[in-house]
């Protein structure tokens, strides 16, 4: 009777969603924008400032080298702090730094595919020599668009989340027809997994979709295994509904339900690192956004784009996540009330 | 008599700031409709949804085929609320064949769907049925299983006369089936037509139980005389008491030879004298002073 039961409300649940054609085309057309904007704005040669990362662990008075104190006050070019300095020359491999300098060693990094690497080394010696020893490497660039789309399908699919199981939940609660499901054999656990199974369902047709759709114009990064990535996107989307499932346990207005939802997703979106990197950012930040379950997506699949990494290199996201998931999922089903 | 098919001993439902339910003790028979009437706030609503299992009781007991109620109580009770969405953008076929899946033992859904009337809309959406198809679509939800006992909570609210009588209908061929129905409605002239037996609820308790016929006989042995208030200008010279109530004059007598031989007497036009005899709405007003719908 379970299975019977389930597929039954699965079915009527995929319907009402796939015949609404408004929240369908919308679920759709919005991350292809998203793309589509980042791609034609970050993809344009007007960026104005060349980024160089500095290296001074091991200082042994660079400001005696003059011409490097200089450079380093050079207007219009961003030094950032380098901590580790082997991700940094990874950082050069994929264009994401035009030039590092390691101010202790006396020596510095250039892509030599890199347009801009080329310009700051013209800039650096400027004034003459530098001094310091030149080291090149070669790589690909990384585009703002390959680095940011993991992060932007996780969002997408956190709004699809909390928006298209919450909202619906607590619109069904206000209008009544949880109750006459309560009246029915269907029990709560029944209920709230066709929730979960219909909307992964959805989001994964949706995000694959997307994917593919635009990567054919674009053409992402893609260093990983594409099976993992959509691993990692199933398991993210499934700790954001179980998410919703807390806010929608008992709220009964729309309203509260959407302040709620929007409470939780606009900080997601900006402090889980889709949009820029939390490198550097204050501490506080970076330790909310280990919280939220964009932080581990977005991360995860970007190793997996970018870096090329498994899951086994993303163990540590992949088990906050499935952590997260449980503990949501089972608040959620605790928490649940039909009326 | 037969064994109740569902017996409600002592039931009581407190909340925080309120006794809802306070005391209710009724036996519903097989085959046959109870109704439960009772103004807005009487604890009707509440009564029936502790018995629907929607609710739990604070105290009290209900058995069903004289066991207390059973999760599979649920497979074998039909229910319509007063108000229940449809999913959106699912047909009437659809969502009829949603909630038979629901349950392990169906009625046969052709046979339901032609005798709730609803073959002509069996494939538009939930979101363009008019009131009269919504309701009958309700109904058949609630029978979709079979039920041996149908709740049916103010089934008839907001439809015109006419599908208030085709649902009518409708629940009289449920009646004739043998099915158990517990109906609450405001509606004294419904409850009068399909109820065999009633129980009238005010501040949480059973204030009068019975038949209608019993409860009127019980309570009235008089009959309403009633005309305009236009037809007897000096209503103080009459030799009795009246009820003037929205422009008609209401004299209430067991003797109507004599009181109408007392209105000639005065003068008095008997043109528009219209005679009725004391119904539910009386009892009501006579058992709780206060109108149903108030």
């Amino acid at each position: 009777m379970f299975l019977k039961r389930f597929f039954a409300l699965l079915s009527a649940r995929n319907k009402e969603f796939l015949r609404d054609k408004s929240s369908t085309s919308w679920n759709i057309i919005m991350p292809i924008l998203i793309v589509a904007g980042f791609a034609v704005t970050f993809t344009s040669d007007f960026s104005d400032q060349y980024k160089v990362g500095v290296f001074s662990e091991t200082d042994s008075g660079h400001t005696q080298n003059t011409n490097v104190s200089t450079f380093l006050k050079t207007k219009h070019i961003e030094f950032v702090e380098i901590a580790d300095i082997e991700k940094a020359v990874v950082k050069i491999q994929r264009h994401q730094l035009d030039m590092l300098i390691d101010t202790g060693q006396q020596q510095y990094w250039i892509n030599d595919e890199s347009p801009n690497g080329y310009l700051v080394e013209k800039i650096l010696n400027a004034h003459g020599e530098s001094g310091l020893q030149k080291q090149s490497v070669t790589g690909k660039e990384i585009r703002y668009v390959d680095w940011v789309i993991p992060g932007i399908l996780a969002m997408n699919m956190m709004f699809s989340a909390l928006f298209g199981v919450g909202y619906v939940i607590v619109r069904y609660r206000k209008n009544g027809m949880l109750k006459r499901l309560k009246a029915t054999p269907v029990t709560a656990l029944e209920y709230l997994s066709v929730q979960i199974v219909s909307r992964l369902l959805l989001i994964m047709a949706i995000t694959i979709f997307v994917f593919y759709g635009t990567n054919f114009f674009i053409g992402y990064a893609m260093h990983g295994s594409h099976l993992n990535l959509f691993l990692v996107f199933a398991l993210g989307a499934v700790s954001m509904i179980s998410l919703s499932l807390i806010v929608a346990a008992r709220i009964t207005s729309e309203e509260t339900a959407g302040g709620l939802l929007n409470l939780i997703s606009w900080p997601m979106m900006f402090l889980s690192g889709v949009w820029f990197s939390l490198e550097g950012t204050n501490p506080i930040v970076q330790n909310v956004a280990e919280f939220f379950p964009l932080t581990h997506v977005t991360a995860a699949a970007r190793s997996i784009m970018i870096d090329g990494a498994g899951l086994l290199e993303n163990t540590y996201h992949i088990s906050i996540l499935l952590i997260q998931s449980t503990l949501f999922l089972l608040i959620g089903a605790w928490a649940f009330r039909w009326e | 008599m037969s064994a109740p098919l569902l017996e409600v001993r002592n039931l009581i439902k407190h909340y925080p700031k309120v006794k809802a339910v306070n005391g209710v003790s009724i036996n519903l028979y097989p085959g046959t409709c109870f109704g439960l009437l009772g103004p807005n706030g009487a604890g009707k609503t509440t009564t029936v949804e502790i018995l629907e299992g929607i609710h739990t009781a604070t105290s009290g007991e209900v058995l069903y085929k004289g066991e207390p109620v059973a999760t599979n109580f649920k497979n074998e009770a039909g229910i319509m609320f007063q108000s229940t969405a449809l999913q959106d953008f699912i047909t009437v076929r659809e969502t009829l064949m949603m909630f038979a899946q629901l349950y392990p033992h169906n009625t046969d859904i052709d046979k339901l769907i032609r005798r709730c009337n609803l073959t002509e809309y069996l494939d538009q959406d939930n979101r363009q049925l008019s009131g009269g198809q919504r309701q009958r679509l309700l109904l058949a939800i609630a029978l979709v299983n079979d039920p041996d006992i149908i709740f049916l909570d103010e089934p008839t609210t907001g439809l015109d006369p006419q599908a208030r009588r085709n649902f009518w209908d409708l629940i009289d061929s449920i009646k004739a089936e043998g099915k158990t129905i517990l109906l609450t409605t405001h509606y004294m002239d419904e409850a009068y037509t399909l109820c065999d037996e009633i129980a009238i609820m005010d501040h949480g308790k059973i204030i009068a139980h019975g038949t209608p016929e019993e409860l009127l006989a019980a309570h009235f042995n008089d009959v309403i005389l009633q005309m305009p208030a236009t037809d007897i200008p000096n209503v103080e010279n009459l030799p009795f008491a009246v009820q003037i109530k929205k422009g008609l004059i209401e004299i209430s007598t067991s003797d109507v030879n004599k009181t109408i031989e007392e209105l000639i007497a005065s003068n008095i036009s008997l043109a528009h004298l219209q005679i009725r005899s004391r119904n539910l709405d009386d009892l009501f007003i006579e058992l709780t002073g206060k109108a149903l719908r108030a």
